[in-house]
C-alpha cells in the first residue's frame, strides 16, 4: 500500500481508500513486539546464524530424537500446533498450554520422571515445537471461551503495591516510555524467547511473573492456571499475529 | 468509587494517622515538620524507592531514562501549593478514582499485594514531606 504504483484508474483509488479507512475504523491491528524493536534488533531475531536462540532450537531438535517424542511424532506434524496452544486438554476438560502438553506426553505416555517447567531442556523441546510453526498466525482454540473470560478479567483487574493492571500498561499506554523500556502491547507470539535482559530463553510464564512482581503483586504460583487462562486471553487478544518463536526481546 | 469515598469518609475523622484533606490538598505536613528537599529529591530519583521517574520526566538532565506516562514534574511547584502536592503524593485517587499514579501513602483497596509489600505504604510520612519539599522547589 505504501509504496507507489502506476496509477490505474479510479478503481485502485477506492480501493487505496477502502483500505486506509478500515485501518482507521480497526484500528491498525496488534503490533508485536517485534515492531517497536531497534533494526539491529530485528535484524538478530532475522538471521537464524545470529539469533541466540535457535541454539535452543538445535538442542530442542536433538532432544525430540534422544527423549523419545518421535517415536510417536514427527517434526513435520509439529507445524501448526503453537499457532492453536493453548488448547483444550480432553481427558482433564481444562485449558493447557504447550509445555504442560509436552510435560504431559512425558509424564503420563513415556512415563518418564517430569522436567523442570522453566529448566533448559524444557524451555529447548517448547522451542523446538513452537518454532516450527514460524511464520503461521495464532488461531486461539474456540473452546477456551471460559478460559479467555478468566484472563481478561485478570489482565483488568489492578494489583500489587503500586495498583496497576496488564491493560493500563499494555492497552492504555503502549508505546510509551516505562523509565527506559518502551512497553508493547505485551503479545505472546514470540515465546519462548531470548531476553537480552535475562541473556537466556525464558518462557512466557517468566515474562508474567516479571510483569507481576514489576508492580509488587504476589505472582501465581508456579502452574498455577490463571497463566494459562492469562495466556489464552492474550492469544485471543494477539488473534492474527505470526509466531516468531524463538523471538529476541530487550 | 462511592465505596471508596465512603470508606474515606468513615476513616477520615477516626484514625489519627489518616491525613486531613480540605478540598484537593492536604495543607497540613504528615509529620508536624517541614521535609528536607535534598532528601526528597533523592527519593525522586530512587529507582526502588520514588520511582517516579518510572512514569514522570523531569528537570533532571543527569537521569538518562525517564517515563513519558505522565506530566513532567518541572514546574510542579509553580502549578500547584506543598497542600495540593501532598494530597497527590498520599492518594491521586481522591482527585481521580482512575489515575495510573500509585497511591504512596495509603494501602487501601490494594489487592493481591505481593508478600514482601503487604501493608507497607510505598513512602513514609518523612519521606511524603521530603519529597514534597523537594516537588515545591521546581519552579519552571
Ligand atoms: C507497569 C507497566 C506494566 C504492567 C502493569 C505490566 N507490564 Fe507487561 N511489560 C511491561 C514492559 C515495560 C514490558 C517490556 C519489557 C522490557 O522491555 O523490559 C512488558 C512485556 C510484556 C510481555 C512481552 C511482550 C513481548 O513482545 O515479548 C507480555 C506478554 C506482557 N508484558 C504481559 C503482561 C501481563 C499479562 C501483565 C499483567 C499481569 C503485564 N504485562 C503487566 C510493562 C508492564
Ligand atoms: C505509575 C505511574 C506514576 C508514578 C510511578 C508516579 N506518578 Fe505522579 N502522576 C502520574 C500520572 C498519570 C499523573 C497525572 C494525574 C492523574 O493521573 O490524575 C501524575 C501526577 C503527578 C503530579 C501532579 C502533576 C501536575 O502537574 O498536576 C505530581 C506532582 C506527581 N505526579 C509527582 C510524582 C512523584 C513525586 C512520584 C514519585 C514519588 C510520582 N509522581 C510517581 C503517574 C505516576
Amino acid at each position: 500500500m505504501g509504496s507507489p504504483r502506476p496509477r490505474r484508474g479510479r478503481s485502485r483509488w477506492l480501493e487505496a481508500l477502502a483500505c486506509a479507512g478500515a485501518l482507521l475504523l480497526l484500528g491498525a491491528g496488534p503490533r508485536s513486539g517485534y515492531e517497536t524493536m531497534t533494526p539491529q534488533l530485528r535484524a538478530m531475531q532475522d538471521d537464524d546464524l545470529s539469533n541466540p536462540g535457535m541454539l535452543a532450537v538445535a538442542e530442542g531438535e536433538a532432544l525430540f530424537a534422544r527423549e523419545g517424542c518421535a517415536g510417536c511424532h514427527t517434526a513435520e506434524a509439529m507445524r501448526g500446533v503453537a499457532a492453536r496452544y493453548p488448547a483444550l486438554d480432553r481427558a482433564s476438560q481444562a485449558p493447557i498450554d504447550l509445555s504442560g502438553r509436552i510435560a504431559q506426553c512425558r509424564e503420563k505416555r513415556q512415563q518418564r520422571p517430569p522436567l523442570p517447567r522453566e529448566g533448559p531442556a524444557m524451555l529447548a523441546l517448547t522451542a523446538f515445537v513452537a518454532h516450527q510453526s514460524r511464520g503461521l498466525p495464532l488461531q486461539p482454540d474456540p473452546r477456551l471461551a471460559e478460559a479467555r473470560r478468566q484472563g481478561e478479567a485478570l489482565f483488568r483487574e489492578r494489583r500489587g503495591q503500586l495498583n496497576l493492571s496488564c491493560a493500563q500498561c499494555h492497552d492504555d499506554n503502549a508505546g510509551r516510555r516505562l523509565a527506559g523500556s518502551l512497553i508493547p502491547e505485551g503479545h505472546p507470539n514470540g515465546y519462548p524467547l531470548y531476553r537480552l535482559e535475562w541473556q537466556a530463553l525464558g518462557s512466557l510464564q517468566r515474562r508474567l511473573r516479571n510483569c507481576l512482581v514489576g508492580v509488587r503483586s504476589e505472582p501465581f504460583p508456579p502452574g498455577a492456571p490463571d497463566y494459562v487462562a492469562l495466556e489464552a486471553y492474550l492469544v485471543a487478544r494477539a488473534r492474527g499475529l505470526l509466531v516468531e518463536t524463538p523471538a529476541i526481546r530487550p | 468509587m462511592r465505596a471508596f469515598l465512603l470508606g474515606a469518609l468513615l476513616l477520615g475523622g477516626a484514625a489519627a494517622a489518616q491525613p486531613m484533606v480540605a478540598g484537593d490538598a492536604i495543607p497540613g505536613s504528615l509529620t508536624g515538620a517541614p521535609g528536607d528537599a535534598a532528601r526528597g529529591r533523592a527519593i525522586v530519583l530512587d529507582r526502588q524507592r520514588g520511582l517516579c521517574l518510572l512514569c514522570h520526566a523531569g528537570p533532571f538532565p543527569e537521569e538518562r531514562f525517564q517515563g513519558d506516562l505522565a506530566p513532567s514534574l518541572a514546574g510542579a511547584g509553580a502549578r500547584l501549593s506543598e497542600g495540593q502536592l501532598r494530597l497527590r503524593m498520599v492518594d491521586g485517587r481522591r482527585l481521580n478514582p482512575d489515575t495510573i499514579m500509585p497511591a504512596y501513602f495509603s494501602t487501601e483497596g490494594l489487592r493481591h499485594v505481593g508478600r514482601a509489600w503487604q501493608d507497607r505504604r510505598l513512602l513514609t510520612a518523612e519521606e511524603i514531606e521530603d519529597v514534597v519539599a523537594f516537588l515545591a522547589t521546581l519552579r519552571d
